[in-house]
């Protein structure tokens, strides 16, 4: 489930109007130059205005005191971009906030009985009992019992989970709810330091810090804003020489104009945007730093279980031998099959039905005298036996064992083929005989999930490497490897080997992505650029990570790369669209400036603007409303495809680079129509 | 434009073409210390220089170190060659007896030939002795083009090279750009040039007796010689004051041809070596070809306005006498050679000029004036352009990088926040100097407006042109201006110094910090450098840093006298 929250939202714009007033404290401002120059430049021409007022100076006021006002709005407007950005991240983090309602607690005294308490005021250490119907009072980890637990308010999702003590589901969250049973949870956190307090202080942008590529992008930003100054102020001198002097509201409209103010007012609301689209994938990012290395990321260690294949292994296909009916081999697969819980003996129950028709029964029908046999580890084989009937299924050793010891039963070599080739195939051989007499094979294969080659594929064409990690055997790890199209695979990995794998990439200069939920995982969470913990992950896991998906989906590492990527990519595009927007407005201003003094220059007024005054207005005008045009694209981000680079890079150009040279020509030519035909220039 | 003009221009292109890989692929060997066929003379001499000097040459220097070593050798040719100037009249070969230079004028041309300027304050055959061009001004021409040369090697060398604080020796870098690509390039240059009617003498001064009846002197000299490391080194210090527009510095169409080609093939083969050390051959081709289209655009801009003329002029007198604007022109190259020569003149910051750029059409003269307000990087100074255009490629990769979904990465390094901050730096000195200074002189009537000749537009563009040229650390003059005033010559000598060594510290700041880079193995997903789309790109912002700053300015001075023009205003 997706939290997507409106642009349009009424009360974050209107949070947001009131904050983008309050952050013209310069001192806030000075964190971005850009804007603050544009700043300055406001509150000088205020301070003019007002002193022509009482000086009585016969300026011209009307145009003055809109060239003031239009300068203060471009101000207003690039920090309305960000207080939107921070409103939809508060807003992110009040429904992630409203699972932290207040609750009591039954705290566990030492002698055993259980006293109510708040929960703000358990510590670390605490050991609480939940029952069917409570909320888990903080974040902690179960010591004692199984329950189903429903954490629909963090994940959204409203599947309950398992939480059982031990192992790699132990962990729980505050604020989610127990359904049935009861565990004992030992809480891990004091309060208002549980991980969800520390996800709603970065999502709400109050902790957040510029990440090293946005530091770049300032200085390049700050020192094109210097160089614009440069420009402009020695113009007047040039000015002065050619007698065409120019007024200061004229000089710094000029600057306005030219310095990058979109993406100056935009920058920090893409940065903000881009980890609130994570949330919106209920993916919690600990740094923006970590979302800009997803852009970044190289290679992909994808696990391979619920990542590549479904969880677990499926009857895919019945292979008689020589002279058996598939339908006949099929049926006693089926019959040893259905007191078989396990995921695999369902599935060949339900093949069986798929391809033939074949009816679960229910097996008293079928004999006066029905036995199950168990799998065990001994026999290694299941079946039933109906009355005299005895049906097997298990390893092809096992099934050979069990039918010489009868019959002087001889190895069949067309047997053993049909399970080599299986097996060499990456699948699992399960031998069926019926009457100790073998009669086929049953193909148990793991399924990679569905429009997992394609995204693969895409993968690829983006330049990132997929490896799957496994831990079967080399055979089959590369059987599926190649059904599913990952790159590259390692097999019967261990914790160790992952962390190899990690060091091996890094020291090549790549950048690794990968997920993990089991305490074991921790080492490689950590090593790795881009660790996203499981939520149902170990605490452990959890704090080594960078990233925390709270619906514990490990295919979500593809998103979250090209989230990253898309980050990236909106600043990119919006950094080209503001610099070639400049092209236009020379063509707007500079001939207004001195076609007064020398009318040969009007030549250069290509789009036939009106006056001077109305040239220079509408320019100022569309800088300023081009900041609040383009609020929706920094929050959304640019339109995000899997391509190469150079076809990313075309298209970007044709639309951002082209689509910025002449977009303003057409905008400042429409204004100016308007503020022409409204008289007010 | 006739036919022949564009068939002149596009041989020029082809031939240059041509030279650019054979050019490149020598380099390339020279500088990475490989065998060359050349090695049998050279190799000798390069150990003798290296044993009398006491240089290691297997020691390499950090980018602090090299730049160190790169500043003290600068400012010993600065003195010495200060006083070889001051005290010419005790030195040899001073047949005219020539006195001693002043001392401003003297430091104004130091300081011009040491940082690759040659921007000339005086009249070569008025003022210098043989002794003091040759081993003076022609010695420099060599060293001031193999510190360029060095210092374009360090910041390929930067790119090509990972996790290491080395970036080769200076002194073995300087040692072998002259002794392996300047003097045999030159030498034969020279001989060839003699072969065309060139002059290398050590006589005094022939007078005649014109048509006239007037007594004419002829200066003579040892033309040849300089007349190939000026044009080899982007120097463009002429040996007279007409310079190659002189008929004994630049005799005929063939000399004028070869000329422009000595010009461009070292920063061309530039190009090619960048591409090749990198491990990226299209990449080098990439830059090339933005080159060439900015090339292109100037020289073909210049051209067109060159040979419509003046519209002032009755028809008859541009078209069927003189075939445009033939005012400053030498007959015996015409105006196609006049406009291709003024463009690679000031693409290159080599300076030399054939024809005089003050008389052009506004939009002919606003060509070369924006070539070098673009930084010197189509094609550029020796050494000189390939750094500054690498400093461009820093920026654009930067710029557009990120369009691609990456934190921006060139060539398997990620250009991260202390490159974009040296980038800025490098590219802020340049315009805060031309219009820092040209503000300040257009509004000072004293010392600032008493040199100009002319009023109006094309006074300021007079102006500008003289802080671009230093600044560029171009040289050629727009003239029309009175460069020698104390205000003058002090401000174009700092701003000479300025655009010169300011510049190349940050640039090196960059190779040091791009030389400790880890790599990042190329993919798919990878910022393309070596498509037609990043040489197209690279051009935009080549175009948008330098044509955006400057262009309220130009505003005020050629495009308006352009206007002015066109309205039938005269002055």
């Amino acid at each position: 489930m997706k939290k997507e929250i409106s642009i349009w939202d009424q009360k974050i714009i209107a949070q947001a109007l009131i904050d983008s007033i309050k952050k013209l404290n310069p001192k806030t401002m000075l964190k971005n130059p850009v804007m603050f120059v544009v700043e300055v430049g406001a509150a000088f021409l205020t301070l003019k205005v007002l002193g022509n007022i009482f000086t009585g100076t016969n300026g011209n006021f009307g145009f003055e005191i809109q060239i003031t006002l239009w300068l203060w709005f471009t101000v207003l407007f690039a920090n309305f971009a960000e207080a939107m950005a921070e409103g939809r991240g508060k807003a992110q983090a009040d429904t992630l906030r409203k699972a932290k309602t207040e609750t009591n607690a039954k705290l566990l005294k030492k002698d055993g009985s259980t006293e109510i308490v708040s929960a703000t005021k358990l510590r670390k250490d605490d050991v609480v009992l939940v029952e069917a119907g409570e909320f888990i009072p903080g974040d902690g980890e179960v010591i004692e019992g199984v329950a189903s637990v429903d954490e629909s308010a963090i994940t959204g999702e409203s599947a309950p989970v398992i939480r059982e003590s031990g192992g790699d589901r132990s962990a729980v969250t505050g604020g989610t709810k127990v359904l049935s049973d009861w565990i004992k949870v030992r809480i891990t956190s004091n309060p208002g330091e549980t991980f969800i307090d520390r996800m709603i202080a970065l999502v709400e942008g109050a902790s957040r810090q510029k990440t090293p590529n946005e530091i770049a992008l300032n200085i390049l930003l700050a020192g094109l804003t210097i160089i614009f100054l440069l420009a402009v102020v020695t113009l007047q001198p040039f000015a002065i020489y050619s007698n065409a002097a120019q007024t200061i509201f004229v000089l710094i409209s000029l600057l306005v104009c030219l310095i990058p103010t979109t993406i100056g007012g935009l920058l920090s609301a893409i940065g903000i945007a881009g980890m609130d689209r994570l949330v919106q994938h209920n993916v919690l990012a600990m740094s923006g730093r970590a979302v800009e290395a997803a852009g970044d990321v190289n290679t992909l260690l994808l696990d391979k279980t619920g990542t590549i294949t479904l969880g677990n292994r499926q009857a895919s296909e019945f292979i008689p031998l020589k002279g058996v009916d598939e339908k006949l081999l099929a049926d006693a697969a089926q019959l040893s099959s259905l007191a078989d819980e396990t995921p695999e003996g369902r599935s060949i129950v339900i093949l069986a039905k798929e391809r033939y028709g074949l009816r679960g029964r229910e097996v008293h029908e079928l004999a006066t005298h029905t036995e199950f046999v168990p799998f065990t580890a001994n026999t290694r084989m299941s079946g039933i036996n109906l009355d005299n009937r005895e049906i097997r299924k298990g390893a092809v050793d096992a099934i050979e064992k069990y039918v010489a010891n009868v019959n002087g039963y001889k190895p069949s070599p067309e047997l053993r083929e049909i399970v080599e080739k299986i097996a060499k195939a990456g699948g699992t051989p399960l031998v069926v005989a019926d009457g100790r007499k073998p009669l086929g094979v049953i193909y148990l294969k793991d399924i990679v999930k569905g429009g997992m080659r394609e995204r693969f594929k895409q993968l690829r064409q983006m330049g990132i490497k997929t490896v799957m990690i496994t831990g079967d055997n080399p055979l089959t790890a590369a059987s599926i490897a190649q059904e599913a199209g990952v790159d590259d695979f390692l097999a019967e990995a261990k914790p160790e080997d992952k962390m190899a794998l990690i060091k091996r990439e890094q020291a090549e200069g790549k950048l690794v992505a990968m997920t993990g939920d089991g305490t074991n995982d921790a080492p490689a969470l950590a090593q790795a650029d881009v660790g996203v913990a499981m939520n149902t992950g170990t605490q452990a896991a959890k704090e080594a990570g960078n990233m925390v998906d709270l619906d514990s989906d490990p295919t979500k590492l593809i998103e979250v790369v090209e989230i990253g990527k898309q980050l990236l990519m909106t600043r990119g595009a919006l950094t080209t669209f503001s610099i070639a927007n400049d092209v236009a407005k020379y063509f707007a201003i500079i001939p207004a400036m001195f076609a007064a003094t020398f009318p040969v220059l009007n030549a250069l007024n290509i789009m036939a603007l009106k006056t001077p005054q109305s040239a220079i207005l509408s320019a100022v005008i569309f800088n300023a409303l081009v900041i609040i045009g383009l609020i929706p694209l920094a929050l959304r981000g640019v339109k995000y495809r899997a391509l190469s680079a150079s076809s990313l890079l075309q298209r970007n150009l044709l639309i951002y680079g082209l689509g910025g040279i002449i977009a303003p020509f057409i905008g400042i030519k429409i204004i100016d129509v308007i503020i022409t035909a409204l008289g007010l220039a | 434009m006739t036919t022949s003009g564009i068939f002149q221009i596009l041989l020029y292109l082809v031939v240059l073409t041509l030279l650019v890989k054979p050019m490149g692929v020598f380099m390339t060997k020279v500088y990475n210390g490989e065998k060359t066929f050349l090695d049998f003379i050279f190799k000798p001499i390069e150990r003798l220089i290296y044993k009398l000097c006491r240089i290691d040459a297997a020691q390499e220097m950090n980018w602090k170190q090299y730049g160190a070593a790169m500043l003290i050798f600068s400012l010993v040719s600065t003195i010495a060659l200060y006083f070889m100037q001051r005290w010419q009249f005790y030195l040899p070969l001073n047949p005219q007896g020539l006195s001693g230079v002043s001392a401003d004028s003297s430091f104004n041309t130091a300081v011009s030939f040491v940082t690759n300027t040659n921007w000339q304050g005086y009249g070569g055959e008025t003022t210098m002795s043989y002794f003091t061009q040759m081993a003076g001004l022609a010695i420099q021409n060599f060293k001031s083009a193999a510190v360029g040369m060095a210092l374009a090697v360090v910041f390929i060398r930067g790119i090509a090279r990972f996790e290491t604080d080395n970036l080769g020796n200076f002194w073995v870098d300087m040692t072998r750009s002259i002794l392996y690509i300047l003097v045999p390039l030159s030498f034969l240059a020279a001989i060839f040039f003699v072969s065309q009617g060139m002059i290398q003498n050590f006589k005094p001064y022939d007078t005649a007796q014109t048509v006239e009846g007037i007594q004419q002197t002829i200066a003579q000299g040892p033309v040849a010689s300089q007349v190939a490391i000026k044009m080899l080194g982007t120097n463009g210090g002429g040996f007279f004051n007409a310079n190659a527009a002189h008929p004994f510095e630049n005799p005929t169409p063939f000399s004028n041809f070869i000329q422009m080609l000595l010009i461009f093939i070292i920063p061309g083969g530039f190009t090619y070596m960048l591409g090749r050390m990198t491990k990226s051959a299209g990449h080098g081709w990439a830059v090339y070809g933005a080159m060439i289209f900015l090339f292109l655009v100037g020289t073909f801009t210049a051209y067109w306005a060159e040979s419509k003329g003046n519209p002032l002029y009755p028809a008859t007198v541009n078209q069927q006498v003189v075939g445009g604007n033939f005012e400053g022109k030498e007959v015996r190259f015409g105006v196609a050679n006049s406009a291709l020569f003024a463009t690679i003149t000031t693409d290159a910051s080599c300076g030399a000029v054939n024809s005089m750029h003050d008389s052009f059409t506004p939009i002919g003269g606003l060509v070369p004036l924006t070539n070098i307000m673009l930084g010197e990087v189509i094609f550029g100074g020796v050494g000189a352009g390939m750094y500054g255009m690498l400093v461009m490629i820093i920026l654009t990769v930067f710029i557009a990088g990120l369009m691609v979904g990456r934190t921006p990465e060139y060539l398997g390094k990620k250009i991260e926040a202390y490159d974009v901050q040296m980038a800025m730096l490098y590219a802020l000195i340049f315009p805060l100097i031309i219009l820092g200074l040209a503000a300040v002189s257009a509004i000072a009537p004293d010392f600032g407006l008493s040199s100009l000749n002319n009023q109006g537009a094309h006074g300021l563009s007079e102006i500008l042109y003289a802080f671009t040229s230093g600044t560029g650390n171009n040289g050629s003059a727009f003239a029309g201006l009175n460069a020698n005033t104390l205000w003058y010559n002090t401000t174009l000598g700092v701003a000479m110094l300025v655009g010169r060594f300011f510049m190349i510290i940050p640039m090196l700041a960059i190779a040091g910090n791009l030389a400790r880079k880890k790599q990042i193995p190329p993919s798919l997903g990878t910022f393309p450098v070596n498509t037609p789309l990043f040489a197209a790109l690279l051009v935009s912002i080549v175009i948008i840093v330098g044509a955006l700053t400057f262009f309220p300015v130009l505003s005020l001075s050629p495009i308006l006298e352009h206007f002015q023009m066109m309205s039938g205003q005269t002055f």
